[in-house]
């Protein structure tokens, strides 16, 4: 199974973000995000960035996760392809983002994400574990 | 949802109502503008349900309306209109959406298609070394601290006292490209480091650049007034917004509506939907701050109008005097506004959220250019980059109807996954070459995703407006230049 898939809608884009933990449907969101953004393998690890975010619930969490990793994106110009989740609770995560500065045309830029919104937003937790968020383009 | 269809009361050709018996909790009745066809489309999408969700808004007074280009957004639908009063109603940022003061420009010239065709690649190609484009690039602007202060609290002023452009540009701008009310203070650090690099850029998505040719008239005295006078005639269409600096305005806010809706007990079918009443502290900074996007976005279409001027200029070796290279109008079609309506045959204070919506003021209205009273505000509308775009009139219908709103584009029919696995960039640059459309893209993903196929007709939507009287025809002109992100 793959770590994430997108789904369609007319105007936007959902993606669906699996894991065995929550930990992992953070992470393989935001692999997911940035595989829409650019050509995701092309970004090299060259520095880490840490990020930290906070939101009401877990739900929350994980679309202000996100828009955290855009800021980034368009406010430092950095692009990352690595995560690793150090502390998650239900109000808080503190995550190293792992990348490089953007280079648009190695990189292949292709999408711009706007946003990753809280419309339609699902957290499941059970024996496996999904999420499903809209981003809008 | 396979009932939604019978549950839709039709009034007339152009009209369907959404009962407040469809969804316990409306306060008020929906009403889409579409005709038959659309219906269908419309329908797949659940955007009707969107319409109904809305009409939970607390305060909200006639419909909840969806414009004929509606389609399925995140809380609101795109192309949905919903005004609040301002005394007891709220205000919501999804109701704006992400990309605040995304809008439209309009730009006349007195070049001739045979003027222009021979030297197309050499304009597009000028115009996109000029005017950043895409993601990633940077602007050629930079301000710096107290400066940005400006951009937000003065809007296009800012970029005209600069020297981008001049004066009558400001006549020619909804709000004169200044909203009140605009308060820096509101703004977050992140929204202006993500603001600072992008100001003066045109982004990417359905943002674009056309050097469009007028291909049919039919209003001439509405036309003649806004400068547009016969077939072939150039005209020059910018489509942009306040990029991340918008987004980061909508998300901050966005977070603290959540807390506001659980603060005053207002009880919504979509978190996206969250919002605060209008005069709360939480109402009052969002206005506050979504004004300073809405004066980014001004700025920013207002310095690229400078630089297209400035790349004509140079390829004609004429002054945009001598090109006329006048602005018709800009206006735009994702914002929230106090505006004074009649509600039940008294006047009103309203908020009118338009998202994917377009102002539509009819002659005589104080807002309107004093060189258009008669006449009307402009309406500019574009459509998808290998058809055709439309500019329209306000009329007095929109104004006892929609709150003084009509269309704003063509609206997606297919998403972009579809068109990149439908079409391929090649057939996309194919069918542009064999329209006689020049382009330049900073990506191919956007070629293939922009597509015309992946596009309701804009003719389709345009007119039902008109059909059902919210906005009248002037113009209809043809891209053979376009730039995009």
């Amino acid at each position: 199974m793959p770590n994430f898939e997108f789904t369609d809608h007319t105007a936007d884009i959902g993606i669906i973000a699996y894991g065995n933990s929550v930990e992992e449907v953070f992470v393989n969101a935001a692999c997911g995000m940035f595989s829409l953004i650019a050509d995701f393998e092309k970004v090299a690890e060259v520095i880490g960035h840490q990020v930290v975010a906070e939101a009401p619930d877990q739900e929350e969490l994980l679309v202000t996760w996100l828009n955290e990793l855009l800021y980034l994106f368009d406010a430092e110009n950095l692009i990352f392809s690595r995560f690793e989740i150090v502390d998650l609770r239900q109000q808080y995560v503190r995550a190293m983002a792992y990348g490089e500065k953007v280079d648009p045309l190695r990189h292949n830029l292709k999408t711009q994400v706007k946003a990753a919104t809280y419309h339609q937003l699902k957290l499941e937790k059970g024996d496996e574990f999904s999420a499903r968020i809209i981003l809008d383009i | 949802m396979s009932s939604w269809r019978e549950r839709l009361k039709k009034i007339d050709d152009y009209r369907w109502e959404i009962e407040t018996s469809y969804k316990p909790g409306m306060r008020v009745p929906g009403l889409l503008y579409a005709d038959e066809h659309m219906l269908e489309q419309i329908g797949e999408e659940q955007s009707p349900e969107q319409v109904a969700n809305v009409a939970f808004l607390p305060g909200i007074v006639g419909k909840s309306l969806a414009m004929p280009d509606i389609h399925w957004g995140y809380g609101f639908p795109i192309g949905g209109v919903a005004a609040t009063r301002v005394d007891d109603g709220v205000i919501s940022p999804g109701g704006v959406g992400f990309d605040i003061n995304c809008g439209v420009r309009l730009l006349t010239t007195n070049l001739m298609e045979k003027d222009v065709r021979p030297r197309i690649e050499e304009i597009i190609g000028q115009l996109f070394a000029s005017i950043p484009s895409g993601m990633g690039s940077g602007g050629r602007i930079r301000v710096k601290g107290k400066e940005m202060d400006k951009v937000l609290r003065d809007g296009a002023r800012w970029a005209v006292e600069k020297g981008y452009g001049d004066q009558e540009d400001l006549e020619f701008t909804e709000e004169n490209g200044c909203l009140r009310g605009a308060d820096p203070d509101q703004v977050s650090e992140k929204a202006r480091k993500r603001g600072i690099p992008q100001l003066g850029t045109l982004g990417s998505g359905n943002h674009f650049l056309e050097i469009q040719m007028v291909e049919e008239i039919y209003d001439e005295v509405a036309a003649g007034v806004f400068g547009v006078h016969r077939a072939g005639q150039v005209v020059i269409l910018i489509h942009t917004g306040s990029r991340g600096f918008g987004h980061q305005v909508c998300d901050d806010y966005l977070k603290t509506m959540g807390p506001a809706v659980r603060k005053y007990g207002i009880e919504l079918p979509d978190r996206q939907l969250a919002c605060a009443p209008v005069k709360s502290p939480e109402g009052q900074a969002y206005l506050a701050a979504m004004a300073c996007a809405a004066n980014y976005a001004w700025a920013n279409r207002q310095c690229i109008t400078h630089w297209t001027r400035e790349a004509l200029s140079g390829i004609f070796g004429r002054s945009p005097r001598e090109l006329g290279l006048r602005q018709v109008y800009d206006v735009a079609h994702n914002i929230a506004k106090i505006e004074e309506h009649a509600v039940d045959g008294k006047g009103l204070l309203v908020c009118v959220h338009r998202k994917g919506a377009t102002r539509a003021f009819p002659a005589g209205h104080p807002d309107v250019p004093a060189a258009y009273k008669d006449v009307g505000q402009p309406v500019l509308i574009p459509g998808d980059m290998g058809r055709y775009s439309y500019v329209a009139v306000g009329t007095q219908r929109a104004m006892e109807e929609t709150f003084g709103s009509t269309c704003h584009g063509a609206g997606r029919v297919q998403s972009r996954s579809k068109a990149k696995k439908d079409l391929s960039a090649l057939d996309v640059a194919d069918e542009l070459r064999a329209k006689g459309i020049t382009y330049q893209v900073a990506s191919r993903s956007a070629l293939v995703e922009e597509a015309s196929q992946a596009y309701k007709d804009v003719s389709e939507v345009v007119q039902v407006a008109d059909g059902a009287g919210i906005s009248r025809k002037v113009f209809k002109a043809r891209p053979i230049g376009v730039i995009k992100g």
